[in-house]
C-alpha cells in the first residue's frame, strides 16, 4: 500500500473577542483574559441573556473598501480577516495562472453564513416591500461565501468548499481539507470557519432554548466551564484560519511548520436535536476514532482542547466521554476550555481551538479554564483550573459538537 | 430639479451609497466600463436613483442606461413629465 500522504500547519491566524492577531490571543489565553461584556451590538434590554464575548477593535473599513463592505457579511469578513493572517504566515501566494493555484483551496465552517445580512433584509422585505431587497443579500447570507471570497483573493483554484455542522463546522472543515490533501486532491488547504451571529435574533432563540448563561451582571465569570454553577455558554464570534500543506512540500520549501495533522475523527449521536447524547458515548467515538486514524494510543494524548461550552449537558457528557476514549489516563490528561475566555465562537470555535491547541503544544503551555471554583461530582478531570501552566505535550486534541447530534475530534502532533 | 442639480445629488449617491470613486465620476463614464458596476451593482444603483428622487424606474428603461450621463437624463426626464 502506497505510503499516506501527510499534512502539516504552515500558517495561522485568529480574529477573537480576547485578540485580533496570533500574540494577542496568545496573550489573553495565558492571563486567563475573559472576552465577554454587555452586549453592544443591539439593546438587548428584556432579552433573557444581554452579555456575550463581541470581536473588540474590529473596524471593518480597516480590512475592506466600503464598495465591498455592501457585499461581505460580518461572517465572511471574520474569515477572511483570519485568512489573510494565516496565507501571510505560511509564506504561500498564488497567481491566478499558477499551476499550483490549482493544487491549493478552502475549506471554511460555518453554522449559519451571514446571518446579520439575513436579519436586516428580511426586515427590510417586511417593512420596505419586495423591491427593496438588495440584490447583493444571498450573496452575503450564504454560508459557503466565505470560501468563495478566500477562493477569490488568494486565487485559489482547486477544492473550495463549505461544511455547515452547528459547532462542529470548523473542525470539520479542518479534518476534510487534511483529508482532501491526504488523498492528493490538493497540495494546499486553506481551513477554519467564522461565526458572526451575536444578534437579537440569535441571542433571543438561544436564549429561549436556555442555552445561555444568565449571569448578566457579572458577564466575564458567566462562561464558567465544568464548573459547578456553570448555567449557560455565553455567545462569542470571531473565526480562525489555518493553511494546511503536504508535508514534503512544506518542507522542500523550507516553510515554518507548527504542527503535523494527526487524526481526524467524528460521529453523530443520533439522539436529540441540540441535546448530546447522555453518557458520553458518541462524543467518545470521534475522540477514539481521531487516535486511531493518529495511530496513538491515549496514554499519547497530552492536552485536550475541550469543547467545554459551560452548558450543564455539555460538560458533564464531554467529561464521561473523555473517561471512555483515554480511560484511566482520562484522569491524568490536562482538559482546558478555552470558551472560558473567548465565548462560544459557534462555527469558528473548531478552528479557533484548534490553533489554541498547536500553540499549546508549540510554546509548552497549556490555556487554563478560567471561572473555575467549585467541583461538580460529574466533572472530576483535571481541566487546568484558572492559571495556565507549562506541560511539554507530543499529542494534542480538540474536540468539537455541534447541535444535530455532530462529534468532531481532531489530533495534531508535533512536527517531526 | 435641473441637470446640475440632479447630477450633483446623482453623484452624493454613488459615493455615499454605492462606494463608487468620486474622481472617476463624470457625465461619460460608463458604469460598468470606467466605474466597475457589474449586474448586482446595476440594480443597486437602480434602488438608489429610486429613493434618493422618488421616481419608479421599470426595467425596460434601465436598459438604456449606461453611463452617468444617461442617468441624470432618465431622472430629469421622469422629474418633469
Amino acid at each position: 500500500m502506497r505510503e499516506r500522504r501527510r499534512v502539516v500547519v504552515t500558517g495561522i491566524g485568529v480574529l477573537t473577542p480576547i485578540g485580533n492577531d496570533i500574540e494577542s490571543f496568545w496573550s489573553s489565553l495565558m492571563a486567563g483574559r475573559s472576552g465577554a461584556g454587555p452586549i453592544t451590538r443591539f439593546d438587548p434590554s428584556g432579552m433573557r441573556c444581554r452579555i456575550a464575548a463581541e470581536v473588540k477593535d474590529y473596524h471593518a473599513e480597516d480590512h475592506f473598501e466600503r464598495r465591498e463592505l455592501r457585499r461581505i457579511d460580518a461572517y465572511s469578513q471574520y474569515f477572511l480577516v483570519a485568512a489573510r493572517q494565516a496565507m501571510k504566515d505560511s509564506g504561500l501566494a498564488f497567481l491566478p495562472d499558477d499551476e499550483a493555484a490549482a493544487r491549493a483551496g478552502v475549506m471554511v465552517g460555518a453554522g449559519f453564513g451571514g446571518m446579520e445580512a439575513f436579519i436586516e433584509e428580511i426586515r427590510v422585505l417586511d417593512t420596505r416591500g419586495p423591491d427593496r431587497v438588495s440584490p447583493t443579500g444571498i450573496p452575503k447570507i450564504i454560508a459557503n461565501m466565505a470560501a468563495g471570497l478566500a477562493s477569490i483573493e488568494h486565487h485559489l483554484l482547486g477544492p473550495v468548499s463549505c461544511v455547515v455542522t452547528a459547532c462542529s463546522a470548523s473542525a470539520n472543515a479542518i479534518g476534510d481539507a487534511a483529508e482532501i490533501i491526504r488523498r492528493g486532491a490538493a497540495d494546499v488547504m486553506l481551513a477554519g470557519g467564522a461565526e458572526a451571529a451575536i444578534t437579537d435574533y440569535a441571542v433571543a432563540s438561544f436564549g429561549q432554548s436556555r442555552a445561555l448563561s444568565t449571569r448578566n451582571e457579572d458577564p466575564t465569570r458567566a462562561s464558567r466551564p465544568f464548573d459547578a454553577g456553570r448555567d449557560g455558554f455565553v455567545m462569542g464570534e470571531g473565526g480562525g484560519a489555518l493553511v494546511l500543506e503536504e508535508r514534503e512540500r512544506a518542507t522542500a520549501r523550507g516553510a515554518t511548520i507548527y504542527a503535523e495533522f494527526g487524526g481526524y475523527g467524528m460521529s453523530a449521536d443520533a439522539y436529540h436535536i441540540t441535546l448530546p447524547r447522555p453518557g458520553g458515548a458518541g462524543a467518545a467515538r470521534a475522540m477514539k476514532a481521531a487516535m486511531a486514524d493518529a495511530g496513538i494510543r491515549p496514554a499519547d494524548v497530552g492536552y485536550i482542547n475541550a469543547h467545554g461550552t459551560s452548558t450543564e449537558a455539555n460538560d458533564a457528557t464531554e467529561t464521561a466521554a473523555i473517561k471512555i476514549a483515554l480511560g484511566e489516563h482520562a484522569y491524568r490528561v490536562p482538559v482546558s476550555s478555552t470558551k472560558s475566555m473567548t465565548g462560544h465562537v459557534l462555527g469558528g470555535a473548531g478552528a479557533v481551538e484548534a490553533i489554541a491547541a498547536i500553540l499549546a503544544m508549540m510554546r509548552g503551555k497549556l490555556p487554563p479554564t478560567i471561572n473555575y471554583e467549585v467541583a461538580d461530582p460529574e466533572c472530576d478531570l483535571d481541566y487546568v483550573p484558572n492559571q495556565p501552566r507549562e506541560a511539554n505535550v507530543d499529542w494534542v486534541m480538540s474536540n468539537s459538537f455541534g447541535f444535530g447530534g455532530h462529534n468532531v475530534a481532531l489530533v495534531f502532533t508535533r512536527p517531526s | 430639479m435641473d441637470h446640475a442639480d440632479i447630477e450633483s445629488r446623482l453623484r452624493d449617491v454613488l459615493v455615499s451609497e454605492l462606494g463608487l470613486d468620486a474622481a472617476k465620476i463624470n457625465l461619460e463614464a460608463n458604469f460598468e466600463q470606467d466605474l466597475d458596476v457589474d449586474s448586482l451593482g446595476v440594480v443597486e444603483l437602480l434602488m438608489a436613483m429610486e429613493d434618493e428622487f422618488g421616481v419608479k424606474i421599470p426595467d425596460e428603461e434601465a436598459e438604456h442606461i449606461h453611463t452617468v450621463g444617461e442617468a441624470v437624463d432618465l431622472v430629469h426626464t421622469k422629474l418633469n413629465s
